[in-house]
C-alpha cells in the first residue's frame, strides 16, 4: 500500500517540471498554452530514440529540453507574429507534433529496457525505488532553485510584468513578443523534461502518452493557486513549491481512486471531474455564502 | 527636443467612416519645455500623444527626438527617450508585482533586463528615499503589491517611476482625470517639480482649463486635427482663466 503512494510521489515529481511549465504560461504570462500534450510526448520520444541508440543520458537531457523549447517557440511565433489566439496556436502545434512524434519514434510504442537511464546513473540506495526517487528529487530541487532565481532577476520581473500589465511593459522598453517567445520556450522545455523523465520511469515511450496530460498540469497549478489564496502567499519560491505540492495532491487523488478499485479506463473522467471540482469549489462556496 | 514635421494621421482611410485625427501638423517642442495641450474631444490630442509615444505610427510625416528620426520605431524602442503616465492609473504599474519590483523595471526602462538579481539593499534604499519625498507614507510598503494602493497613490508612483532612469520626455495623458482633487494636486505638483528640477521636456494633455492655466510654460489648442492656437511663455502668462474658457465657447 505504501508503495502505492510512493509511486504517486515519484510520478508527481516526474510531472513536476511540466506543472511548472504550465505555471509559467498560465500564471506568469496569462497565456493558455496547450502545446503541452505534444511537447511532453516530444520529450519522451526524443529520449526513447536517442537512449535506445545508446546516447549518453546527460546529452539526451538537454536535447529533449531543446526539442520542447522549439515546439514552444513555434506556438509563440504563431501567437505573436501572426496574431493568432494562443489557444488555437497551441492546438495547431500540438496537432502537428503528433505526426512529428510518430516520425521520430518510428512506431507507436518503444520499450526502454536494458538502457542506461537517468535513474540508474546514481546508485546510492539498494532499493531501486528509493534510488529513482532520489534522482528525481535531485532534479526537481535544482529546478526549483533555478526557476526561483530566474523569476527574481531583472529579466524575471520583466516576464512577470508582461503577463500582468502588457501596456506598462511596452512603455518600460520591453518587447512583449520576445519575452513571450522566451517564456513559452522555457515552459515547453520543462514540459519535455517531464516527458523525458516519465518515459524512463515507466520504461517505455508511447505516442499517446501525452493525450490529456495538460489537464494534470492545469490541475496542479489550480491546486497551487487555491493554496496561495488560502494562505495569502506572494513569495515566488513558495508559489513554486505549491505547484509541486499541487502535482503531488493530484497524483495522490488518482492513486487513491485506483486503490478504491475504479476501472483505469475511467481515470481520465476522474481527472476531469477532480479539476472541475477544484475550479468550482471557490465559486460554489462564495455563492453559498451569498445565499446565507 | 521633439520635432514633429508635417504629421498626418487618418483612420479607416478610403472608407466611408474615414477620420482625419491629425491634419499636417508641425510642432517644435524645445528641451525643458512644459507644453500643455487642450482641445475638445476628437480634436486629436490623444492621437498626437500616441504618435509621440509610438503607440500609433503616423500616416505621413516625420518625427525626431534629440535629432534621431524615430518615425518608424515601436513604442518599446521609443522608451529610450520617453516615459509615460496614463489616463488610467492601472495602466502605468503592474498590480501583482511589489512596489519595489515596479520601480526596478522603471529603473531599467532604457536598459537591458538581464538575468541577474538587481534588487539589492542600495536599490531598496534609493527607492525608499524617492518615495518618502511624496509624503504619502508609502516608503514602508515597498514590498507590498502595487495593486493594494489607491489610484492616486499609483499615479503618483508612476510619475516617480518615470524618472528612475534617464528621461528626456515625459508624456502625461490626462493623468488626473480619474483622481480625486487632492491626489490630482499631488500628481500635477510633482510633474511641475520634475520639469523644473530635472529639466525634463513635459507634455500634458488635459481637459481641466484651470490646470492648463496654472501649469506649463506653453499652451496649444488643437481643433479638428490642426493647431488652432500656440501660446508661448509670455503670451500664456498674459492669459486669464476666462480667456481660455472663451476658446471653447
Amino acid at each position: 500500500m505504501s508503495q502505492f503512494y510512493l509511486t504517486a510521489l515519484q510520478l508527481s515529481i516526474c510531472l513536476g517540471p511540466m506543472a511548472l511549465g504550465i505555471f509559467i504560461t498560465m500564471k506568469i504570462f496569462n497565456i493558455p498554452d496547450i502545446t503541452t500534450d505534444g511537447s511532453y510526448t516530444l520529450g519522451a520520444v526524443v529520449a526513447a530514440v536517442l537512449l535506445s541508440n545508446h546516447w549518453p543520458v546527460m546529452v539526451v537531457l538537454p536535447l529533449c529540453m531543446i526539442a520542447g523549447s522549439l515546439a514552444g517557440i513555434c506556438t509563440a511565433l504563431i501567437h505573436t507574429k501572426l496574431k493568432i489566439d494562443a489557444l488555437l496556436a497551441g492546438i495547431l502545434v500540438m496537432t502537428g507534433l503528433y505526426s512529428v512524434n510518430l516520425i521520430i519514434l518510428g512506431r507507436s510504442n518503444v520499450p526502454l529496457i536494458n538502457i542506461h537511464s537517468i535513474f540508474n546513473t546514481l546508485s546510492i540506495f539498494k532499493n531501486e525505488i528509493y534510488n529513482k526517487l532520489f534522482v528525481a528529487l535531485l532534479i526537481i530541487i535544482v529546478l526549483i532553485f533555478l526557476l526561483r532565481y530566474l523569476l527574481l532577476t531583472d529579466f524575471g520581473i520583466a516576464m512577470r510584468a508582461t503577463g500582468n500589465n502588457p501596456i506598462m511593459t511596452k512603455s518600460m522598453g520591453i518587447n512583449n513578443d520576445i519575452i513571450k517567445i522566451i517564456g513559452l520556450a522555457i515552459a515547453n522545455g520543462l514540459t519535455a523534461l517531464s516527458g523525458f523523465l516519465v518515459a524512463q520511469y515507466q520504461s517505455f515511450a508511447d505516442i499517446n502518452m501525452g493525450i490529456g496530460i495538460v489537464i494534470t498540469g492545469l490541475g496542479s497549478v489550480l491546486i497551487a493557486d487555491a493554496l496561495r489564496i488560502w494562505l495569502n502567499v506572494s513569495n515566488i519560491g513558495l508559489q513554486i513549491l505549491f505547484v509541486l505540492a499541487g502535482s503531488f495532491i493530484f497524483q495522490l487523488v488518482l492513486a487513491f481512486s485506483l486503490a478504491m478499485g475504479i476501472d483505469p479506463n475511467y481515470l481520465k473522467l476522474v481527472t476531469a471531474l477532480f479539476v472541475l471540482f477544484i475550479v468550482a469549489l471557490p465559486r460554489v462556496s462564495s455563492q453559498l455564502k451569498r445565499a446565507n | 527636443m521633439i520635432s514633429i514635421q508635417k504629421i498626418s494621421k487618418f483612420f479607416n482611410k478610403g472608407k466611408t467612416n474615414e477620420v482625419t485625427a491629425l491634419n499636417d501638423i508641425s510642432l517644435q517642442i524645445n528641451d525643458g519645455e512644459f507644453l500643455v495641450v487642450v482641445g475638445s474631444n476628437g480634436s486629436g490630442k490623444t492621437t498626437l500623444l500616441n504618435i509621440i509615444a509610438g503607440v500609433e505610427l503616423p500616416s505621413s510625416g516625420r518625427i525626431e527626438m534629440n535629432g534621431n528620426d524615430v518615425t518608424p520605431l515601436p513604442e518599446y524602442k521609443r522608451s529610450r527617450w520617453v516615459a509615460r503616465v496614463f489616463q488610467n492609473p492601472n495602466n502605468g504599474t503592474a498590480p501583482d508585482l511589489t512596489i519595489l519590483e515596479n520601480f526596478r523595471l522603471a529603473a531599467l526602462r532604457t536598459q537591458r533586463k538581464n538575468m541577474t538579481i538587481g534588487i539589492n539593499a542600495a536599490f531598496k534604499k534609493k527607492v525608499q528615499e524617492k518615495i518618502s519625498d511624496l509624503g504619502m507614507g508609502l516608503e514602508n510598503k515597498i514590498n507590498q503589491p502595487m495593486g493594494n494602493l489607491s489610484g492616486g497613490q499609483r499615479q503618483a508612483l508612476t510619475l516617480l517611476m518615470s524618472v528612475m532612469d534617464d528621461t528626456n520626455i515625459l508624456l502625461l495623458d490626462e493623468p488626473t482625470a480619474a483622481l480625486d482633487p487632492k491626489s490630482a494636486l499631488v500628481v500635477l505638483k510633482l510633474a511641475d517639480k520634475l520639469n523644473k528640477d530635472l529639466g525634463i521636456t513635459t507634455i500634458l494633455i488635459t481637459h481641466n482649463i484651470k490646470d492648463a492655466h496654472q501649469y506649463g510654460n506653453r499652451l496649444i489648442q488643437l481643433n479638428e486635427g490642426k493647431i488652432l492656437r500656440d501660446m508661448n511663455t509670455d503670451m500664456k502668462s498674459g492669459l486669464s482663466l476666462p480667456d481660455i474658457f472663451e476658446w471653447f465657447g
